[in-house]
């Protein structure tokens, strides 16, 4: 239990960012009309690709010759990009739509 | 400084994060909140690559692989992006998130490897590993316990994702067997006991069970989606998106890393809402559609009762109908989306345009395969946005039509939903379409629809039928029109 306590006091901003984002997420996006549904979900989807951040960092620190990290981070940063970078696609694709209507 | 303008760096996409989703949830502002996310997430991930260093102030290495990575990802993704159907968004939105979330589980497996080797060069320590050491640096349980979360999580979330994919492509069948809830929660038990078992008895051997965690999560991941049926895979994508999000800030909690600690966790909050949003424009509840009690089940069908005789309706009269009507309003359904019939729609609406009928689209919340879908495919097709009412409007305009065509609707004017209370879709808001003076239905044939129940829209005399793949039908129908 002690060990437990001193973790999260060891960890206490994270556990501040963790709380606040929280209520911030569940704010942000309170009064989403049904229509915009699919993007915002789409485009939340690409936010959460920064966990790519992660695998650059794990590919970058891996050892010349441990080829396991090696494998295992490379195909964690294509993964991890393929999130990111269609997640934004995908999503102006959808919303595109939506505005070259409203214009005419 | 290069740390402190990498600092900086995350503070602004941390920012450009919470900015995008707000503008992301409102339409006039939503494409450039998606872009200004996207700007956002290139400045972290370029300042990471360029800007990281340890904690003993290295620089990264490896850059050839990090970048060939980058470039065939990029390459992928917009390709993939760019070539999808508009009716496949849905799947491939569950594709990229479960890429996310495998990408999570294999950053914590190459942590875990990390950790174990770094254990076994440590001759005597003592068991169970601390969660703190003594000065004061988060320690080995800690960091295992995050390790485990991020693998459980992001396991799950990409196996769902996948199996979500192969449902709404149609490759996966639903599939159930009696107790699999059950089964399920054992499960989850057993993979949570192994995780704890593993952080307060952590040996040498722990290696095998770290991979026996991860593949029971895959597993679970599996059967967790099965059960549920098609027209529930919305919220399921919700869900594991969320999923992800919170598999991704794992990641950020072992790198001490801020701007994936945000992102994961706003998304991970968003994400919830979004889902419990969706139920409720569905007016189910999350267990239900978890349960599963609604798609899944063969129960449903059993309602089915005899339900008198319907008639038909011929091209040629539907033709005629509907060029001397004053008002039609088109009701669009999952039928639609499947044959791809939006553009031949347009094609159709313009047609009546022109000999001067009143065309509108009535879109319920949840039709075609996801929130929002519909909005989505007209407008590919070029429809025009005021044309699009949304139900509450619509149902107040349908005293005034005269010809309501509905394509490939059925659970969403299923008249059961207000009128029978034993039915499994009772209280759900339908589009009141039998308030028209003409109804037609074009369906492929009188099979129910998702929901399993028979729609007694379809029996009443002032419905006609018009059996046929959607498109087909309206081609000929147009075809039909311009005859007149």
């Amino acid at each position: 239990m002690q060990n437990i306590l001193s973790w999260i006091t060891a960890n206490e901003q994270m556990f501040y960012i963790v709380i606040l984002m929280i209520f911030v997420g569940i704010e942000v996006i309170g009064r989403v009309p049904s229509v915009l549904h699919t993007p915002l979900m789409s485009g939340a989807n690409a936010i959460h690709g920064v966990v790519v951040i992660g695998a650059i960092i794990v590919m970058g620190k891996a050892e010349a010759n441990n080829y396991l990290s090696l494998i295992l981070g490379f195909l964690a940063v294509v993964l991890g990009t393929l999130n990111v970078v269609g997640g934004f696609v995908v999503t102006d694709r959808m919303l595109e739509m939506f505005k070259s209507k409203k214009k005419k | 400084m290069q740390l402190s303008i990498l600092t900086l760096l995350y503070l602004i996409a941390s920012v450009t994060f919470i900015i995008g989703l707000r503008m992301l949830s409102h339409p006039a502002t939503a494409r450039k909140g998606n872009l200004i996310a996207a700007a956002g997430m290139a400045l972290a991930i370029f300042g990471t690559i360029f800007l990281y260093r340890d904690e003993n102030g290295n620089k990264l290495h490896n850059y050839l692989f990090i970048f060939a990575g980058l470039i065939l990802g990029s390459l992928i993704g917009t390709l993939a992006a760019k070539k999808v159907k508009m009716t496949a968004m849905p799947e491939m939105v569950s594709l990229f998130n479960g890429m996310g979330g495998a990408c999570a589980a294999l950053i914590a497996m190459i942590e875990f490897n990390h950790l174990s080797t770094l254990l076994s060069q440590v001759p005597d320590i003592t068991y169970p590993v601390a969660f703190v050491t003594n000065d004061g640096r988060s320690a080995i349980a800690g960091r295992l316990l995050i390790i485990l979360a991020g693998l459980i999580i992001g396991s799950v979330s990409f196996a769902g994702s996948v199996v979500a994919w192969g449902k709404l492509n149609g490759k996966v069948k639903d599939f159930s067997f009696k107790g699999q809830h059950i089964f399920n929660i054992v499960l989850l038990l057993i993979i949570l006991s192994l995780a704890a078992l593993l952080i307060f008895d952590f040996t040498k051997s722990s290696n095998n069970i770290f991979y026996l965690i991860f593949g029971l999560s895959i597993i679970y991941g599996v059967f967790f989606v099965l059960p549920i049926g098609g027209a529930d895979m919305p919220v399921v994508i919700s869900l594991l998106n969320s999923f992800t999000g919170v598999a991704a800030a794992c990641g950020g909690f072992l790198y001490n890393n801020k701007v994936m600690l945000t992102g994961g966790i706003l998304v991970g909050a968003a994400g919830t809402l979004l889902t419990i949003l969706m139920c409720k424009a569905m007016n189910r509840s999350l267990l239900n559609v978890l349960v599963g009690s609604f798609g899944g089940g063969s129960n449903a069908a059993s309602s089915t009762q005899t339900a008198g005789n319907y008639k038909e309706i011929t091209l040629n009269d539907a033709a005629v109908v509907m060029s001397y009507a004053s008002k039609v309003v088109i009701v669009p359904g999952y039928g639609l989306a499947v044959a791809q019939a939006q553009h031949v729609c347009h094609e159709l609406e313009k047609l009546l345009e022109e000999k001067g009928v009143n065309v509108t689209y009535a879109i319920h919340p949840v039709a075609g395969r996801m929130p929002g879908h519909m909005n989505v495919l007209l407008a590919e097709a070029d429809v025009n946005y005021e044309k699009l009412l949304e139900m509450e409007q619509a149902n107040e305009d349908f005293k005034n039509t005269d010809v309501v065509l509905i394509l490939g609707a059925n659970d969403v004017v299923n008249p059961a939903a207000k009128t029978d209370p034993a039915s499994p879709i009772y209280g759900m808001p339908i589009l009141e379409v039998e308030q028209s003076k003409l109804v037609i239905v074009n369906k492929r044939s009188m099979k129910p629809g998702y929901a399993g129940i028979e729609n007694m829209l379809f029996f009443q005399p002032k419905t006609s039928m018009l059996f046929g793949d959607a498109k087909g039908v309206l081609q000929k129908l147009v075809a039909e029109i311009k005859t007149l």
